[in-house]
């Protein structure tokens, strides 16, 4: 089993996935640079949370015009496995890898807390193993407003591909739980081959108990047993 | 030869951006503010070629980089001799 992290110029969040998945879960893990054409020998591939490119033109657009977010989506036309996280769920929907797009939160504020999120679908390779139906994982954007048409949304929905929805501590999902605006308090969804996933809430930054959550390991742990 | 590209957010596609401007300019007394779009103007100077060439250029630049087109529509202008 073995990770790639991606790097652009911009991320933040690259090392502290790569942390995770190398000494919290002693996983095989490498960073991959935003120049790069191939992925070889690499099972998932990340793309982390920052502020690729600045955000210039719309966040993730740069970024999913690179070498390697063109030979990411190549990898996961074949079926390889990919996560994106914050500014890596928008670099997927730029790459049409996934649909819809993250427009800027309703209230024009950057939000930066621990929100609590229910799992809507356990049957795909990232949440096989999640364990409660209410997770608690931070979230930290400008951007995580999540949109798309109608017809978009009517066919999420029939392919069980809304996998995370913000809600409050009891797993409800109200308007008042919502942070940013997002259709349906959506906060991840995956592609319809299943393989991947895009979501706001970084579970790297609840993957240790120092850090006040440990709901983050689902996630990667249920990609672990998957692959 | 420069092409001009004036891209705003799509029609019902909420702009928090807008919104706010709106906000502070009728704070400041301009009570007949209906509506504000905040949006983009982006400035491509390309080599000399036939303008009916340019707009082609123009349109995939758009698609393909400048223009999200889920949330946001353009207009381009194409400006000779520059």
């Amino acid at each position: 089993m073995k990770f790639a992290v991606a790097v652009y110029p911009g991320s933040n969040c690259d090392y502290d996935t790569f942390y995770v998945i190398k000494d919290v879960l002693n996983k095989d893990v490498r960073f991959i640079d935003y120049r790069e054409t191939k992925i070889d020998n690499v099972d998932c591939v990340i793309l982390p949370g920052g502020f690729s490119f600045g955000d210039y033109l719309r966040p993730g657009t740069l970024a999913a015009h690179t070498p390697l977010t063109q030979a990411v989506v190549d990898f996961a036309e074949k079926g390889g496995v990919v996560i994106g996280i914050c500014n890596g769920f928008q670099i997927l929907t730029e790459a049409h890898l996934l649909p819809g797009a993250l427009l800027p939160n309703v209230h024009g504020k950057f939000v930066c807390k621990h929100q609590y999120l229910k799992v809507e679908n356990t049957d795909t390779i990232f949440t096989k193993k999640v364990k409660k139906r209410v997770l608690k994982i931070p979230i930290a954007h400008h951007d995580g407003n999540y949109f798309c048409d109608e017809d978009t949304l009517k066919t999420l929905k029939e392919n069980n591909q809304i996998v995370l929805r913000y809600c409050d501590k009891d797993g409800n999902v109200t308007k008042d739980a919502n942070p940013n605006g997002s259709v349906e308090n959506i906060a991840g969804i995956v592609n319809k081959k299943g393989n991947v996933f895009g979501l706001m809430p970084h579970p790297e930054r609840a993957s240790e108990n120092v850090l006040g959550s440990l709901d983050g390991l689902f996630i990667l742990e249920s990609v672990i047993e998957s692959l | 030869m420069l092409i001009k590209f004036f891209i705003r957010p799509r029609k019902g596609v909420l702009d928090p951006q807008g919104r706010a401007v709106a906000e502070s300019l009728r704070s400041l007394g301009f009570d007949n503010v209906k509506d504000v779009k905040v949006g983009k103007y982006i400035e491509v100077y390309i080599t000399d070629i036939p303008k009916e060439e340019a707009e082609k250029h123009a349109h995939l630049m758009a698609k393909k980089v400048l223009v999200n087109e889920l949330i946001e529509e353009y207009e381009i202008q194409i400006v000779e001799n520059t």
